[in-house]
């Protein structure tokens, strides 16, 4: 579920690299300490999250999760990883 | 597992009905509609903001719940879980997790919001798990109708296995089920949502017999955050240390894992509860404004023109009540001399009622900035703006969110440094409080024009660019810049104690409450004229007191003196009047101050003259022109009565005009830097409790004033 940044994670498709409006499905959140954080706002691993929009200088961005829009960083999008589809 | 729990509630509550008045806390996450229903049961209105975490003080007030029966209402901060984040929501914790303590509440109300309910109701179980005696307020029905969720209140209630009132606090809809029912509801929730796992058990149980719990949860939460848990004393925390240790507990796992095992419940229990009708693929309305709205360019454009329509309200139209003021003062205290004199008179005139019309008179910018801000706030723009802006204030060690107490800066910098407290991270908020005063705050403006009408000619470029317009507009612009570039040296210097996050709701936009508008404008300007008042009205009579009295017969001789003079220069009344009093101030106690600092203020091109005005901008900057006009009141010309007039007459001592530009621009420079406001440091002492970061504002503001002052006047010279 909570996993450390490890070498098989490598490559593996986070919430960052999304394009707007594109679905995914949470596989795991990769860093211990914002993974609380974003396990509060409901970015449970199998929930499904869109990506709503990006502010005008590409970060922070917002995505839709629980029917709900959340706004947060690049930098933490990137700790949510998606499963393979 | 549910009877063991009835007759374990932590320290068997009495019925409230043996009690005069009954205490209720009221919980819910920041946007679930928790300050409208505060303000619905207690009738003390207050604001509710759109911007996550508005809610700051704790909030109290009385609810007749029914006839016979009161309770006191405890409006907590916003919060989305038990495991506090930011320092308002501190204030849960240590409210409910001290059973012991006599502010312990009987009954907590769980403020949800339906159309949100999975998120909304993780707070909920966890303050189940801990067993107080709940209630569930199932807010914001009619949104939840317009977007097709349908909720099965029995159902919810069953899963729950407390009252579940559905509402609409807004309109005050439920209002009166959700009394009744809070005021019979006495026991405890039948249902517990998270097992502790069996390897916590023992960690627990050990918890459980030091403090004399009797609820697992609450026990666990001791394990989690005894650290900030301020009713713990420090033989218990070390306590705990070691515990913690021994059982090899890991906060942050657990914390996970137990996060994850609620969703999985509240996902479960609300299969039956929770049925959406509608397919939304339409885009929403807030969608779509925001595809303008923060737009890349027209964003921006957008926000700029909203600033700039702010800085015209705050500078122009609020100009017309500041006369009023100005005058309405004025003409108290003719009244007042003209009909009685004597030193309690004159203290009464020149000192209070000169330094409470120094307060008053900032009221209309204070109100019109905060109105500007609060219906931004009200609407969910304001969640906008900081979007848009956290990647560039990021750059300077700031935050998205910095720009509220930044803006507000410029009307004054107390309400400002309070409003910073919405930032989560100590770091970029310490940051956002020590750069504030940088902002050329209102009080400045006073001293600005005043000096920039002595030396800026009044030059027209292109028929509409004014010369001293620019001059002024540079003036704020510099303090912009050393707000910014001074929080990017303080990135560098300052440690971070935890990671900075941007992980926070985004708000749908929604029309502004007028009522919370208005709240929001008497609640920032309370704060102002009380925490700003009070310093400056205080300092203002010792400043008269200073440069009213000198030591011995200091007074009388200066005089005499004058008299003489007058008489041999053949001065009119008015002339030898105003010469006495110049006389008489520099004698005076403020005027020794004035000529013990000369030296030091020497290099900037200062005199002893200015050296008092510094010393009287202490208490507030704008002080500054009435102390120089009183000055500089030497016997010229009798028609001679603007401050203008009074400054170019001054002379220096080879008969050249004093103020020449490089004066004039020295002194500008000072008063954009200098920290010259007793009521921000107080304030700044106050919200960062230390009084590390004032006195350093303090050394780095005057610091940078003088080097710069210096520089201007050196190189203008």
């Amino acid at each position: 579920m909570v996993q450390n940044s490890s070498e098989d994670q490598q490559g593996q498709k986070t919430v960052r690299d999304m394009k707007i409006g594109e679905r995914g499905e949470i596989c795991c959140l990769n860093d211990p300490e914002m993974a609380l954080k974003l396990l509060e706002m409901g970015c449970i691993p199998g929930t499904e999250v869109k990506l709503n929009s990006k502010a005008p200088l590409g970060d922070p961005i917002t995505i839709i999760v629980n029917d709900y829009t959340l706004s947060l960083r690049l930098d933490e999008a990137e700790t949510i990883l998606l499963k393979k589809r | 597992m549910a009877a063991t729990i009835q007759a374990e509630a932590p320290e068997a509550k009495k019925a409230p009905v043996h009690q005069p008045v009954a205490r209720i806390a009221l919980i819910g996450n920041p946007n679930s509609g928790k300050t409208s229903l505060f303000n619905q049961l207690t009738g003390l209105n207050q604001k509710v903001g759109n911007f996550p975490g508005v809610t700051v003080d704790k909030k109290t007030g009385i609810s007749q719940l029914t006839p016979g029966f009161k309770a006191q209402i405890i409006d907590l901060p916003g919060t989305y879980s038990l495991y506090p984040k930011s320092l308002d929501e501190r204030i849960i914790i240590d409210l409910l997790y001290d059973p012991a303590s006599k502010h312990y509440p009987d009954l907590v109300i769980v403020t949800a919001d339906a159309s949100n309910l999975k998120r909304n109701l993780l707070l909920f179980t966890q303050l189940a798990d801990l067993n107080m005696p709940t209630v569930l307020a199932l807010n914001m029905m009619d949104v939840a109708e317009t977007e097709g969720v349908k909720i099965d209140v029995e159902a919810l209630q069953r899963e729950l296995g407390v009252p579940v009132i559905p509402m609409n606090a807004r309109k005050g809809v439920g209002i009166a089920a959700l009394k009744i029912v809070t005021s019979q509801q006495l026991a405890s929730p039948g249902a517990t949502f998270f097992q502790i796992p069996a390897d916590l058990r023992p960690l627990v149980d050990q918890i459980k017999e030091r403090f004399g719990l009797r609820n697992d949860y609450l026990a666990l939460h001791y394990a989690h955050q005894y650290k900030s848990l301020r009713f713990l004393s420090e033989e218990n925390k070390v306590w705990l240390d070691h515990l913690v240790e021994k059982e090899g507990f890991r906060s942050n796992a657990v914390q996970a894992s137990e996060t994850i095992a609620r969703y999985a419940r509240i996902n479960e229990l609300l299969l039956d509860v929770v049925r959406v009708e509608k397919v939304k693929e339409e885009e929403k309305f807030s969608n779509r404004l925001d595809q303008v709205l923060t737009h890349k360019v027209f964003g921006y454009l957008i926000f700029l023109a909203l600033l700039f329509l702010v800085f015209q309200a705050v500078f122009a139209w609020a100009s017309y009540p500041m006369d009023l003021i100005d005058q309405g003062i004025a003409a108290i205290n003719t009244l007042i001399q003209e009909n009685f004199s004597g030193p309690l008179i004159n203290l009464l005139t020149e000192g209070v009622i000169a330094g409470l019309g120094g307060v008053l008179i900032f009221i209309p910018q204070i109100a019109i900035l905060f109105a500007f801000i609060a219906i931004l706030e009200e609407t969910g723009y304001m969640a906008r703006v900081t979007f848009m802006m956290d990647k560039i204030m990021r750059k300077f060690g700031l935050n998205g969110k910095s720009v509220v107490p930044l803006i507000s800066g410029v009307a004054c910098a107390v309400p400002a440094v309070m409003s910073a407290r919405t930032i989560e991270n100590w770091k970029d908020r310490m940051i956002t409080i020590f750069v504030t005063p940088l902002m050329s705050c209102s009080a400045r403006i006073p001293v600005y024009t005043v000096l920039i009408a002595l030396v800026v000619p009044e030059v027209y470029y292109f028929g509409f660019l004014n010369l001293q317009g620019i001059v002024l507009m540079g003036l704020y612009l510099l303090g912009f810049v050393s707000a910014i570039l001074s929080a990017m040296l303080l990135k560098v210097l300052l440690k971070a104690r935890e990671r900075s996050y941007f992980i926070m709701e985004f708000p749908v936009y929604k029309m502004p409450r007028w009522k919370n508008v208005g709240l929001t404008i008497i609640e920032k300007t309370k704060a102002f004229v009380l925490e700003a008042g009070k310093i400056i009205v205080a300092v203002s009579i010792i400043l008269w007191v200073m440069a009213s009295y000198g030591p011995g017969d200091s007074f009388e001789r200066a005089e005499q003196r004058v008299q003489a003079e007058a008489q041999a220069k053949g001065y009119t009344q008015t002339q030898t009047e105003n010469a006495v009093a110049a006389a008489q101030l520099e004698s005076s106690y403020a005027g020794m101050f004035g000529r013990t600092i000369e030296p030091v203020i020497k290099p900037l091109g200062y005199d002893w003259k200015i050296g008092i005005a510094l010393l009287t901008s202490f208490a507030a900057r704008e002080v500054f022109v009435g102390t120089i006009s009183t000055i500089y009141s030497i016997g010229e010309e009798e028609n001679v009565t603007t401050i203008k007039d009074k400054l170019l007459a001054e002379k220096d001592a080879d008969g050249n005009p004093f103020f020449t530009p490089a004066r004039a621009f020295s002194l500008l420079i000072f008063y954009a830097f200098a920290m010259q406001c007793m009521s921000t440091l107080a304030v700044v002492r106050r919200e960062t409790k230390s009084w590390t970061w004032p006195l350093a504002q303090l050394v780095y503001m005057s610091g940078l004033a003088y080097v710069a002052a210096f520089i201007t006047f050196q190189l203008m010279k």
